[in-house]
């Protein structure tokens, strides 16, 4: 069985802690002595605080202190760093002070903080502190917000500009001039709440007597958080461990080092007991990063046989109100170097503006960046066809980028490592029955339904990242991954990675690995992550690279076990190296299977080192490090159909098709699992979900009350097919597959509802389609347009 | 003020002195130490609470532990019989209806009132069951798939 | 997620609840608590002491009392939902019961709880009066009987005096002929009613001799109407809210009422 562990769909190892209520999440931990810490926020947008009175809090029951961001700042806490920042764009960073000590710029800025014996008190004392604030004008939305005589942020990005960034190729002037139809859009790609079932907590123990911290802490990438946590607390980076336990989710709300993890350990340190603080929902909804929010206005270029000539676009990308990890990587590189899409769109260009406004900061959710190009690409090649009366997978087919398995250069500066964009359409098209359908849709049009479909054939990048790309783009790390392989004596297996799981199942597959690689009973074999204290460094869980870029470390530790499995085995047979074959579990000598010695009896020997090759250093254990050459392009064709009811504007899907391409596939119901999960967040995001803001800057979709996390209702069973294209970036094949589902399946939503709604000729629609907006725009909708 | 409360949870007599406001939720993880009941949010929408109050699946978070005296309670450490999962957890774990596992008790006990109360559920009706259980991870297809199996399970036992 | 704190009664008599309730200033009644809880843990609610119906006998239960039904104020919406005698007698009521919050909130939600809190997104009010039910309550003065009609007076307002609890709630039977449907379109994030429409019409020979459709979420009480076109007159000036605004409402209501009414005449 070990052999077959690849491509095998086993249950996973993670699920028997989580099933049984063992697993510890963070907000799990107590310690002894521990007290709790809760935020104090401003209610306001954007204020001066004039003064701030913890006097009456401080008194209350439980409370060991009260402090603020002053408190913070002379206690040698400096400001949250902002840890990407591109360059060619004139960025502007300015400070982000983990406690608010002048000004609050977006309703939730912490002002101070409280730590109480138990979370309730934390609360009333929280309560009971006094801030006087000076309200001053609001600004929340990003175009607005660049405008002359408009509230300021911050005094070093003057009209609220961050960075002004720009990606061109080719000459898309000429090719416009060029041009026998164009068409223009503005699209909203509207502000997300991330909403990761547990809400982000963090527990810091700082031990005085060694200088030591450690933080318990609900993140996707702890190292980074070690490294952060150093600069902005001056803890030396070796004396502080980071632990991201069991961790509820991420989608990138969990990346970024965040204020409340220097505050806790402030508050630690200060009060020399451990101090845990963890968000409520509602918090949540403010403290946490948010996604997406650009307003992008973009136009297409084609010539009359659909050939696409051009993609011009300026895009106002809302940062919120300040820096945070991640979030001018975001809407730029992570954005922009997309919008070529599966086409062959050899002239492009795209200016981005980050602007800062009253508002919560945004960093990366899931797609982070991409979902915003592809929404941008697949929605207007739909514009394109409609205007020249083409089909809408025809003219795709005629743009895709043909089969490659070499690499491919696209207009933006990329090389896309494998695709058949082709390839998965026409399973896509096959698995529907698409002549089927689109015949269907004519009877059931005659009948007065208004039924539509929609595609959406996506390229992506993911796999972050090759380090060399990395820095000359200006992310303040690298983004290769590191493994370490250790056999026990009796032959069992830990793994310890650099990746953090949140989820995503590495536990099974990456066990799944080494069990098909060297013949260890999967079961064998426990995969450790998350503690900096016993993982060698990484870059952590995010942009889909656990696999692709992590597995390339344990194939690179895995290459250097085999290797001295051979010099053990060659010792112990008496035979030459060059002599010993692998296969199936076995070491043998070439020629004469049966003089052969498991794994196990290697990692036996090589642990004791009685019978052993002089000169090679005893124990069976590798590490390796592996940075990818490339990004790696996952790609492929989802189709939604929907039927819209004319008078309650209500949208019902009834079907979905998805073929995916994600390379070589280690366990298909984990992989189908990361496609489900993808396909709902990006259909929540096309008909539910998106956080609005009033004018002064109060998040109106303020709780789990108003701001829809979809439900199990109303989705049809998804259809799911995949091809498998190969890259070489990694030696397994492989390519990342947790964001795919949430890129491509927004747009096919849209797509298939403004197909439904095409005979009434209604204009645009801005997402979310809430039966509202659908039942307005039809009504207001032009016949015959 | 505190006042006494006696619980039976998971089949244990328990005895507390706790304040009013005290929710359900907070007793079980903090006073009890049975954190495998979570906390996803604040205003009664995301089941991840979710326990069993004498048999009935309610939101730990919306109750508050003096309602709670006399009841009988099951959390999901409850829930396996010496070291034998419950047909639910074996049938999550076997159509890979969790991913990060936040959701999951919270979810398992609601199938356990949902299949209670309709053995044979359709697709439509389970998905319309899990109407106050949220999950961010699996899109819901599997977790509908480990309700049907887990029903299936629970009719050959 | 952390309320204030409170004191906490569970009297085992009404009298003793009644009592209790006038003796300590600032104090509240608690049912299911599924309104109160929530806005306590917000602190948009405060309760000095908080006064449990939950341990009073005889205060929850459906009872057939000749042609109407008598449900117990701390008769849960599950109950009322899973009821043979509910659904035999009076089925929009359990069809309403059944489209209430999830699973878990109609475990502890009670039918006395939802309409004493009158929220306009409420599920109950609406079906109450459609039917005509009759909400009983005891105060220091005696027994009361109010028309549900009459019972909702405003936005989370309702005509119990101070002191009066809501004890139980007689819904009238189904006479031969009664079709009934409840057609809702509830908030996607939190399922409360945007608009929920309960329909019961009487047939005669076939054909509809009588309608009553009550809209419920587009205005702060429950609003009657005899046919889906009278609708958007009657509602002048409709709730509103980022999901759905007023015009919306009235919209959706005026459709769902058609669709409700073609239901219950085929139920009928």
């Amino acid at each position: 069985m070990a052999a077959n562990a690849f491509g095998a769909a086993i249950k996973r190892r993670e699920d028997p802690r989580l099933l049984t209520g063992q697993a510890r999440y963070t907000d799990d931990f107590t310690l002894p002595g521990m007290a709790h810490l809760a935020v104090v926020r401003s209610p306001y947008a954007h204020a001066r605080i004039k003064g701030i009175s913890t006097k009456k809090a401080a008194a209350m029951k439980g409370v060991l202190g009260v402090f603020t961001g002053r408190d913070m700042k002379d206690a040698g806490f400096g400001g949250i760093p902002c840890a990407w920042v591109v360059p060619g764009s004139d960025t502007k960073t300015p400070a982000y002070p983990p406690i608010a000590i002048d000004l609050v710029r977006y309703a939730g800025n912490a002002v101070a903080i409280v730590v109480a014996t138990d979370r309730y008190l934390a609360r009333d004392a929280a309560e009971a502190v006094e801030v006087d604030y000076a309200p001053l004008p609001v600004v929340t939305d990003a175009e607005k917000a660049t405008a002359k005589g408009q509230p300021q942020l911050h005094a070093e990005a003057p009209g609220n500009q961050c960075f002004h960034w720009k990606v061109s190729g080719g000459d898309v002037e000429a090719a416009f001039r060029s041009a026998d139809v164009v068409v223009k859009e503005r699209i909203i790609n509207q502000r997300l709440i991330p909403n990761a079932m547990e809400p982000r907590a963090a527990l810091a123990q700082y031990m005085s007597g060694a200088g030591e911290l450690t933080l318990w802490v609900t993140s996707q990438n702890p190292h980074i958080v070690r490294f952060l946590l150093s600069l902005d607390t001056g803890i030396p980076e070796n004396k502080i461990r980071v632990i991201a336990p069991e961790v509820g989710g991420g989608f990138g709300s969990k990346i970024p080092h965040y204020p409340e993890d220097a505050m806790v350990v402030f508050a630690s340190k200060t009060l020399g007991c451990p101090v845990k603080w963890t968000e409520t929902r509602s918090e949540n909804y403010r403290g946490t990063i948010h996604g997406r929010d650009h307003i992008q206005d973009v136009e297409m270029a084609a010539k009359k046989d659909g050939t696409i000539v051009g993609l011009r676009a300026k895009v106002w990308a809302n940062l919120g109100a300040y820096l945070s990890t991640a979030s001018t990587g975001i809407p730029t590189i992570l954005h922009g170097l997309m919008l070529s899409g599966a086409y062959e769109i050899k002239n492009i260009h795209e200016d981005v503006y980050g602007v800062f406004t009253n508002t919560t900061p945004t960093d990366a959710y899931r797609g982070a960046g991409r979902p915003e190009a592809t929404f941008m690409v697949e929605r207007l090649v739909d514009l394109v066809a409609q205007k020249l009366k083409m089909d809408p997978v025809e003219i795709r087919k005629k743009n895709f980028i043909p089969p490659f398995t070499d690499g491919h250069p696209v207009a933006t500066g990329l090389v896309y490592d494998s695709g058949n964009y082709i390839g998965a359409l026409e399973k896509a098209l096959q698995m529907l029955d698409y002549p089927g359908l689109r015949r269907k849709q004519v009877e059931r049009r005659k009948k007065g339904e208004l039924v539509g479909v929609g595609f959406s054939t996506y390229a992506e990048i993911c796999g972050l990242g090759p380090s060399q790309v990395a820095g000359a783009v200006g992310f303040g790390g690298g983004l290769w991954e590191s493994a370490i392989v250790r056999f026990h004596p009796s032959g069992k297996v830990n793994v310890f990675v650099g990746i953090s799981p949140h989820g995503q199942g590495e536990e099974t597959t990456f066990a799944q690995i080494v069990s098909s690689e060297l013949g260890v009973p999967v079961e064998d074999v426990e995969i450790f992550h998350g503690d900096t204290a016993q993982t060698p460094m990484g870059w952590g869980s995010y942009g889909s690279r656990s696999t692709p870029v992590g597995s390339g470390a344990l194939m690179g530790a895995i290459g250097k076990i085999k290797e001295k499995a051979r010099i053990v085995t060659a010792h112990l047979l008496e035979a030459a190296v060059e002599d010993i074959d692998y296969a199936d579990g076995k070491f043998y000598v070439k020629g004469a299977p049966s003089k052969s010695k498991t794994i196990q009896d290697v990692a036996l020997m090589a642990n004791v080192a009685w019978n052993y090759p002089s000169g090679l250093e005893p124990g069976l254990e590798a590490s390796a490090f592996f940075d990818p050459s490339n990004f790696v392009y996952p790609f492929g064709t989802h189709i939604a159909v929907v039927r819209v009811d004319a008078e309650t504007g209500e949208i019902k899907l009834e079907r979905y098709v998805a073929v995916d391409d994600c390379g070589r596939v280690i366990n298909p119901m984990i992989v189908e699992g990361q496609i489900h999960g993808g396909i709902v967040q990006g259909i929540g995001q096309a008909l539910w979900e998106g956080a609005a803001y009033d004018e002064n800057g109060q998040l109106l979709t303020g709780s789990m009350m108003d701001y829809v996390v979809p439900k199990a209702d109303g989705f049809p069973v998804f259809e799911l097919g995949m091809t498998e294209t190969p890259t070489k970036v990694n030696p397994l094949g492989v390519k990342g597959i947790g964001e795919t589902g949430t890129i491509a399946s927004t747009p096919a939503i849209y797509n298939a509802v403004m197909d439904a709604l095409a005979p009434l000729g209604v204009g645009k629609i801005d997402m979310p389609l809430t039966p509202e907006r659908v039942w307005r725009a039809i009504r207001s909708a032009k016949p015959g347009k | 003020m505190q006042y006494p409360v006696s619980i039976t949870v998971n089949g244990v007599p328990r005895k507390h002195p706790v304040e009013a406001r005290l929710l359900l939720v907070h007793y079980l993880r903090e006073t009890l130490g049975l954190t495998g009941t979570n906390v996803g949010c604040d205003t009664s929408q995301c089941g991840s609470c979710t326990v069993l109050l004498d048999g009935k699946a309610v939101k730990s978070c919306t109750v508050l532990t003096v309602q709670a005296d006399g009841a009988k309670i099951t959390t999901i450490e409850g829930l396996a019989k010496n070291g034998k999962l419950h047909p639910l957890q074996d049938a999550f774990w076997a159509k890979h209806g969790l991913q990060c596992g936040f959701c999951t008790p919270g979810m398992i006990l609601t199938a356990c009132d949902l299949l209670a109360k309709n053995p044979k559920p359709t697709d439509a009706e389970i998905r319309h069951g899990l109407d106050g259980n949220l999950c961010r991870c699996t899109g819901y297809q599997n977790i509908v798939a480990a309700v049907r199996e887990g029903a299936a399970r629970m009719a050959k036992a | 997620m952390y309320s204030e704190s409170f004191e906490y009664f569970r009297p085992r008599t009404l009298a003793e609840a009644a009592k209790l309730l006038k003796k300590h200033k600032g104090s509240r009644l608690l049912a299911g608590g599924h309104s109160l809880l929530p806005a306590m843990k917000f602190r948009l609610a405060t309760a000095k002491a908080l006064v449990d119906l939950g341990a009073i006998a005889g205060l929850s239960g459906i009872k057939a009392k000749g042609k109407t039904l008598e449900i117990g104020a701390t008769t849960t919406h599950a109950e009322i939902a899973a009821s043979p005698l509910v659904r035999k007698s009076c089925p929009i009521l359990s069809e309403a019961a059944s489209q209430i919050g999830d699973i878990q909130v109609r475990n502890r939600g009670t039918i006395g709880g939802s309409i004493a809190h009158a929220d306009p997104a409420a599920d109950l009010p609406t079906v109450l009066v459609a039917l005509g039910a009759t909400v009983v309550a005891k105060g220091p003065k005696g027994v009361r009987k109010i028309r549900a009609e009459n019972f909702f007076v405003d936005l989370f307002t309702t005509a119990l005096k101070a002191g009066e609890i809501v004890t139980s709630v007689v819904v009238p039977s189904y006479r031969k002929g009664t079709g009934g449907a409840y057609f809702k379109h509830p908030h996607p994030a939190s399922r409360y009613a945007v608009i929920g429409v309960a329909v019961l019409v009487q047939m005669e020979a076939g054909k509809v001799s009588l309608s009553r459709i009550v809209v419920g979420g587009a205005s702060p009480t429950p609003v009657a109407v005899d046919s889906p076109e009278d609708i958007a007159g009657a509602i002048s000036d409709p709730l509103s809210d980022t999901y759905a605004s007023g015009e919306f409402r009235v919209h959706l209501a005026t459709v769902l009422a058609k669709r409700a009414l073609a239901t219950a005449a085929e139920r009928a």
